[in-house]
């Protein structure tokens, strides 16, 4: 019962927020959609901080494709032994981790000790940056402590399938029971940072720019429905 | 042939006083709220000086605007691939320190202070964080008056072009005013800059807009533009700019500064352009071929040809006939005394200046046995340097400076002989052929720069309101209700909106 919860009711639940908010935000307050940028105000430390941590997030992501959507059948398919996976995995997704981890650190610090910074800093920013140290501070944990000292642990073939099956709205919920506790909750605390998107600065993560290089340099725009239905 | 229109301005520097009334209306119209003190869409710099923001000229740190390289025109800060590869740190772009932080006073204290042996004072305190100032140390119009002093004159780099001593010596320190507002420039950067297409020129009247919908604050128009003219409102995260008062000038109203302008020097109307010969403009190699290249796309509103073809654009006879009576057209194009800020930033600005005529340095000898013609070499001893002037207003081209002010001294002369005699008569001088004019001409010019009225200065076809799809839609469409707080409310300096 306690694993229906967690593992099929909780990440329907928490997606459906991020999905339903993030339209409702998009399409009532779009005045609010930004990436809320603070470089005015302080740059010496964010030219640090903030390729830190979203190269580091960039690379993460893929990190995660690799290890949740990609199945296990692949890498054999392939002739990617499981060594060498994770191989890659450790030292790939470390310092990836610890890129994010690392950034979001400065990030949060120049918040908290630079006046202009904390004195505009919301509810919403603090509790952004902190629980991303914190999901991100697992993650890491789990790849390079965990992995190295406890057990190799094969997620492939438990929490990788359990969050594909998501996607084809058959949970397989019962993968996910013996997982390792710490696996658990970096899953748990990653949904929760993916229902709070809507509500937070984090929403700019829609809005990468990349039809920007697509698009011709100067951009006219009438004023009116005259031209372009040419009337 | 593409035809636009576009709204245009000059200012005649030699009647700005530096006044600062066109700043204080505008910044009560548009800045007034949590996020833009620090802002103003217009600004006035007593030059030289490092101006506002502190040395923006300066294009080796700003990289704002274009570039030719290599037979292409290109950002100067980089194209749309170097932009998402610095889309989480902004190399070039200014910080609240270029800028100034904006202050009020504690002016409460004043009423509230218990009592005591000595005055309660006001004290300084920040609109950015809320805290006391122990002491502000610049503003955006810090140096006003002062035009140089060591500290200063170096951040201008216009006076790099001059020999330093003539900036730093004091009998020949100099000193004019530069109001400034978003140029509204033809291949504007900025627009090129924005990674979310929040910026655009607007098809009917060539104004250059943010979308604060679809501004996602990535802050390259910033310094994308090169004159520093778009903001960043750290409240909203979203970049704001002059807007050349649309809703005014719609409405057929100059913009609040034009209208508030003590000294009358700015003067508004529309031009016609080719818009398909912008960029060939931009791109011609030597940058003091630019002035030429940008006057090579405007059309003769008078041309039949023209006509035609701007009314199968949709361009209507009001902005034709606003075209043909524009007094931007006479100033800068038919009579080419009105010249283009920076023209060597490729951007094709459309706000121009007529340079300002200043007091001759030498003592004129004989005086009253002065001819006409002995009125030519003066443009040479001027106390503002023409070199200075050129590299401004012409890229450095002094010639082109140096015809602009025989031509407006032609026309002193004129009006002195008219009004009071004494000198021999314009049309047989010298001064009149070098200048490359004629009395008529000068007359006009006369007409226009000294004693036009409301309606002369200020040409602007309405808004085109049978254009609109849905008026109903748009009913306070233009607001700043999202943006601000609701009038009357004080706005304290630490209190924000989401």
């Amino acid at each position: 019962m306690e694993g229906i919860f967690w593992w099929v009711i909780f990440p329907y639940l928490t997606l459906a927020i991020m999905i339903i908010g993030s339209i409702y935000r998009f399409a009532s307050n779009q005045i609010s959609w930004v990436a809320p940028s603070t470089e005015f105000f302080e740059k010496k430390w964010l030219k640090i901080g903030s390729p830190l941590f979203h190269y580091g997030i960039l690379l993460a992501f893929i990190g995660h494709v690799m290890g949740m959507l990609i199945p296990i059948e692949f890498y054999q398919w392939i002739g990617v032994s499981d060594h060498m996976y994770h191989f890659g995995a450790i030292y790939g997704g470390g310092l990836a981790g610890l890129m994010v981890v690392a950034g979001a650190i400065i990030l949060l610090i120049r918040k908290m000790t630079i006046d202009r910074l904390r004195i505009h800093a919301t509810f919403a920013d603090w509790f952004s940056v902190i629980s991303l140290i914190i999901v991100a501070g697992i993650g890491v944990y789990m790849t390079i402590i965990y992995n190295t000292t406890v057990v190799e642990y094969e997620y492939r073939l438990t929490i990788g399938p359990w969050f594909r099956s998501l996607f084809i709205f058959q949970p397989q919920y019962k993968l996910m029971l013996d997982v390792p506790l710490i696996f658990k909750i970096h899953v748990i605390t990653a949904f929760a940072l993916f229902a709070s998107i809507p509500f937070t600065r984090l929403v700019h993560l829609y809005s990468a720019p990349i039809h920007y290089p697509m698009r011709a340099p100067q951009q006219y725009r009438s004023r009116s429905a005259f031209k372009r239905k040419g009337i | 042939m593409r035809i636009k229109a576009q709204v245009a301005m000059v200012m005649h520097l030699d009647k700005c006083i530096g006044c600062h009334t066109c700043s204080v209306t505008c910044k009560s119209t548009w800045t007034n709220r949590p996020g833009t003190e620090y802002m103003w869409f217009n600004n006035v710099e007593t030059r030289p000086g490092p101006g506002y923001p502190k040395e923006w000229e300066n294009q080796d740190k700003f990289k704002g605007g274009w570039e030719y390289k290599n037979g292409k025109l290109r950002l100067k800060a980089g194209g749309p691939m170097s932009k998402l590869k610095n889309i989480f740190y902004n190399p070039d772009m200014g910080t609240l320190d270029d800028y100034y932080e904006p202050w009020t006073y504690d002016y409460a204290n004043l009423i509230n202070s218990p009592k005591s042996e000595h005055l309660p004072v006001a004290r300084p305190q920040s609109m950015i964080t809320g805290k006391y100032m122990d002491k502000p140390e610049w503003g955006s119009n810090w140096d006003d008056d002062l035009a140089g002093g060591s500290e200063v004159v170096p951040l201008d780099p216009n006076v790099q072009h001059l020999q330093e001593h003539i900036a730093m010596e004091y009998e020949k320190t100099f000193m004019m005013y530069l109001p400034r507002i978003c140029e509204h420039c033809l291949n504007p950067s900025c627009v090129a800059s924005c990674p979310s297409g929040a910026l655009y020129k607007r098809d009917e009247d060539g104004v250059v807009l943010v979308d604060q919908e679809e501004c996602r604050g990535w802050r390259f128009c910033m310094n994308g533009c090169p004159y520093n003219k778009v903001y960043y409102n750290w409240n909203t995260h979203k970049a704001e700019k002059c807007n050349f008062c649309y809703p005014r000038t719609e409405a057929g109203l100059p913009t609040i500064c034009s209208e508030t302008c003590v000294g009358r020097i700015r003067y508004i109307g529309v031009v016609l352009y080719d818009a398909d010969k912008v960029k060939e403009a931009a791109s011609v190699e030597d940058p003091q071929d630019l002035y030429e290249a940008q006057l090579d796309c405007f059309l003769d509103p008078f041309d039949p040809e023209v006509i035609a073809e701007a009314e199968k654009e949709g361009i209507n006879n009001e902005w034709i006939k606003g075209a043909q009576e524009s007094p931007i057209y006479k100033m800068a194009i038919k009579w080419k005394i009105a010249l283009p800020l920076h023209p060597e930033y490729r951007t094709l600005p459309m706000v121009w200046y007529v340079p300002p005529l200043s007091p001759i340095m030498n003592h004129v000898t004989n005086e009253d046995e002065l001819n006409t013609d002995g009125y030519i070499p003066t443009v040479d001893q001027m106390r503002i340097p023409i070199e200075y002037l050129a590299s401004l207003l012409s890229a450095g081209d002094t010639e082109v400076i140096r015809k602009v002010l025989l031509k407006l001294t032609a026309m002193r002369v004129h009006m002195r002989s008219v009004n009071v005699g004494g000198v021999d008569p314009l049309s047989e001088s010298k001064l009149l052929e070098e200048a490359g004019i004629d009395v008529e001409t000068v007359e006009e010019m006369a007409r226009l720069l000294g004693v036009a009225k409301y309606n002369e200065r200020f040409v602007i076809p309405t808004g085109r309101r049978e254009m609109d799809d849905d008026l109903y839609y748009q009913q306070g469409a233009c607001s700043l209700e999202d943006l601000a707080p609701p009038e009357g409310v004080v706005t304290a300096p630490f209190e924000r909106r989401n």
